[in-house]
């Protein structure tokens, strides 16, 4: 099972807003155990879905140099379920990003109408013996697998474009 | 220019915000991390939201001094030393550290900050009336 809990960004503005799809399917194993006959999507993937958009989006601003780990969910409230046929907007906006850490606030939508919202505080782990939980190969297959290159503008206005040191990782240091 | 109440009120709505306590136990006595379970990821949120709720600044180390406490200049088997100490009164006019003094264990040091200690800290940096 592949971990992605979004199927492509709408928007990526480096630093300050991201929003991101997410389609309930059928045809996802979880939810017929989740319940059987009566499938909802659980709370929890779609707070890992509002993380992951938000998470993206703290790791492009440091040119995915940090670790960045979601750490803790200080609010979130859900107003109704998530079911199949369902399409989840997520939008996540930049409260702060420092050395320490990062938080978002993050809505769900399904059309005009509010689903969820939370806010979501990411840790920076900074300990060099921990290496980096993910290939630079990782990052730039997700990013490019969820379209964040094709919509996205960098802090200038600019197109969004993979860091170098990122394509100097994957392809080896070029000339 | 906020009064000592508002100072106080806009405390208590940061750490029930950061912490998910209740307004009744963010007391004036209660210590962040032993009564209000404050964990150190919390630290960053609750240095965050009062910032915003005043529009101060607060620089890395001013409320929480991880600095000193990780120095070995400062922290010998486990204990701040006498110097250390001086560092720390320095640094936090705001704290009360002379429970602490008596057996300056680091570990104990987290549990030192109540609430009372960050409405001096922030009516330190803001101009209040009473």
């Amino acid at each position: 099972m592949r971990w992605y809990w979004i199927d492509r960004f709408l928007e990526f503005e480096s630093g300050r807003r991201a929003k991101a799809i997410k389609n309930v399917s059928l045809a996802e194993e979880h939810l017929h155990d989740n319940f059987p006959y009566y499938p909802i999507m659980p709370a929890s993937l779609v707070i890992e879905g509002l993380a992951q958009t938000g998470g993206l989006l703290i790791c492009e601003h440091g040119q995915f140099r940090e670790k960045v780990v979601l750490a803790k969910v200080p609010k979130v409230t859900f107003y109704s379920e998530a079911v199949p046929g369902d399409t989840l907007i997520y939008t996540t906006t930049v409260e702060y990003i420092k050395d320490e850490g990062a938080m978002v606030t993050a809505t769900s939508h399904k059309g005009d109408v509010l689903h969820a919202e939370a806010e979501i505080v990411f840790a920076h782990l900074n300990d060099p013996r921990l290496g980096s939980l993910f290939e630079p190969e990782t990052f730039l297959r997700m990013m490019r697998l969820l379209g964040a290159f094709e919509v996205g503008h960098a802090a200038d206005g600019g197109p969004l474009r993979p860091p170098a040191r990122l394509l100097e990782a994957v392809n080896g240091t070029g000339a | 220019m906020p009064t000592k109440d508002e100072v106080f009120q806009k405390i208590q709505t940061a750490l029930v915000d950061a912490l998910g306590v209740d307004e009744e136990d963010v007391k004036p006595e209660a210590t962040l991390v032993g009564d209000l379970g404050a964990e150190s990821i919390d630290f960053l949120d609750i240095v965050f939201r009062l910032e915003k709720a005043f529009d101060i600044k607060i620089p890395r180390g001013e409320l929480f001094p991880e600095d000193i406490l990780t120095d070995s200049k400062y922290v010998q088997d486990g204990k701040v030393t006498e110097q250390g100490l001086s560092e720390l009164r320095q640094r936090m006019p705001f704290a009360n550290l002379d429970d602490f003094s008596k057996n300056p264990v680091v570990q104990d040091f987290g549990n030192l900050l109540t609430v009372a200690d960050m409405c001096r800290f922030v009516e330190g940096k803001v101009e209040v009336t009473d």
